[in-house]
Order: C-alpha cells, then sequence, then structure tokens
C-alpha cells in the first residue's frame, strides 16, 4: 500500500495526454467529419418531423395543423434545415462508406470528396427548394 | 486493453466480441442501414414532393397506398435503427459516468422505438383503414 501510494506521488503530473481538437489546426476534412455528426444529431430529432406528418396525416384537423406549421416561416426554415441535413449525411454517409472499402484516402483524393460532399449538399438542397415552391406556385 | 492474453480463454479469442460482448455488430448494422438508406431516403423524398400541397384525403390516400406505405415503412425502419446506433455512439463518446450513460442509452433506445412506432403505425392506420 505504502509502495503504490509513494510510486502515485512520484508520478509526474503532466503525462501526455491524447491530443484533441484544439491542438490540430482545422481541415476541411476534419470540420466535415464534424459536421456529419452534427447533421446525424440534427436529423435524429427530424424524424419526429417525418413521424408528425404521417400521423397528422390519419385526421384533416391533425393535418390542417401541420400544414399551417409547414408553411410559416420558422416551419420553412426548420424544413430547409432539415433538407439540407438530410442530404449532407447522405452524401458524406456515400463518402464514409467509399473509405469504408480503403479508397478515396489519397491528399487530394479526400480533399475533393469532402467538397464534393459540402458543395452536392448545398446545391441539391437549393435545387429541391426552388423545384418544390416553383411547383407549388410560391406563397 | 483486454488484460494478460493468458487471462483470456482460447474462445474468447476466436469469438472475438471484446469486453463490449457485440464484437463489430453495431459497426455493420450502421453500414447495412446506411446503405438501405441511401435508395430509401431518396424514394421517401420523391414520395414527399409528389405530396406537397395536397389536401390531407388525397395525402392519406397516396401514403396508404401499398407500394408507398412499404416504402416508408422501410425507410422509417432503417432509419430509426440507422439513428439508435449512431446516437448511442455520440452518446459513449461523449458521457463518461457509468449512470448517467446507462440512463441516456436507455432513453435513446426507447426514443428510437416511440418514433419508429408512431410512423408505422400511422402507416398501419393509412394502409388498412380510418
Amino acid at each position: 500500500m505504502a509502495d503504490t501510494r509513494s510510486l502515485e506521488r512520484r508520478t509526474p503530473a503532466e503525462r501526455p495526454l491524447s491530443p484533441h481538437l484544439q491542438i490540430y489546426k482545422p481541415t476541411l476534412t476534419m470540420m466535415m467529419s464534424i459536421v456529419h455528426r452534427i447533421t446525424g444529431g440534427a436529423l435524429y430529432f427530424g424524424t419526429l418531423l417525418v413521424a408528425w406528418w404521417l400521423i397528422a396525416a390519419t385526421s384533416p384537423t391533425a393535418y390542417a395543423r401541420f400544414q399551417w406549421f409547414a408553411g410559416s416561416w420558422i416551419g420553412r426554415l426548420i424544413l430547409f434545415g432539415y433538407t439540407w441535413a438530410l442530404i449532407h449525411h447522405l452524401l458524406g454517409g456515400v463518402r464514409h462508406l467509399i473509405w469504408d472499402t480503403g479508397r478515396g484516402f489519397g491528399p487530394s483524393e479526400r480533399e475533393w470528396l469532402v467538397a464534393a460532399n459540402l458543395i452536392g449538399s448545398i446545391a441539391i438542397t437549393v435545387l429541391l427548394w426552388i423545384f418544390v415552391l416553383l411547383t407549388m406556385g410560391v406563397s | 486493453m483486454s488484460g494478460p492474453a493468458h487471462m483470456r480463454t482460447p474462445l474468447a479469442r476466436v469469438r472475438g466480441f471484446g469486453t463490449a460482448k457485440s464484437g463489430t455488430e453495431h459497426f455493420w448494422r450502421q453500414r447495412l442501414t446506411a446503405v438501405a438508406n441511401i435508395p430509401l431516403t431518396i424514394a421517401a423524398v420523391i414520395i414527399l414532393i409528389m405530396l406537397m400541397g395536397r389536401n390531407q384525403a388525397a395525402t392519406a390516400q397516396i401514403l396508404g397506398s401499398p407500394a408507398v406505405a412499404i416504402i416508408l415503412m422501410l425507410f422509417i425502419i432503417s432509419t430509426v435503427a440507422h439513428m439508435k446506433i449512431g446516437m448511442q455512439v455520440i452518446i459513449e463518446d461523449y458521457v463518461h459516468e457509468d449512470s448517467s450513460k446507462l440512463t441516456l442509452v436507455m432513453a435513446n433506445t426507447f426514443f428510437c422505438w416511440a418514433v419508429g412506432a408512431v410512423a408505422v403505425y400511422a402507416l398501419l392506420k393509412l394502409s388498412f383503414g380510418l
């Protein structure tokens, strides 16, 4: 007992710790890894919207309430964010599946993949919303 | 990681399940549902866009039609399974205290099953009778 205690006291406090986020220079691949997790977490709660939409469809009054929410500016903002998170996480998932096969890790390939992920998700989201708003006759 | 080599039985080594006793099951199921989610999400988005601006009666009728209801049920089940694993990984990464970790992992499981049950119930109701 006494032995271990003296051993503990002799152990220097500054043991090497595993380096964490703040020690690295931020890179695009790293930020996109974080964004993948954040969008996943957002979609987790966004699934509530899908469940609400489906259960609301079973009754006219409930559906009217859902449509009112979906048409309000806050509802549209949330749905726009949900669309982007969904598409971003989907494309990010494809990127991770490619990486799972051991491909796409080269210096230019990985940068290209994350850039395509980001630009692709924004472009698809905007195009989808333009399409939907145009076909719905913009209200 | 798993103690001195001689502490492990040959069976434990062969199984390769490690301390979590589940091996790579979570890893594999996360990939499986991820692959399933790609076509299912695209289909769900197309269905959603098709239904935008329609009234409840028309929406209910389309949602309750066999192909749409089945695709959306698969989408819900795969999504809920995927997000249960994903959130559990997040919890295990950031919550280190045992009791709160267990509570959150449990709450996560309940939440995912509840959301899945509500959505599947709605689809069954739309399919088989209002």
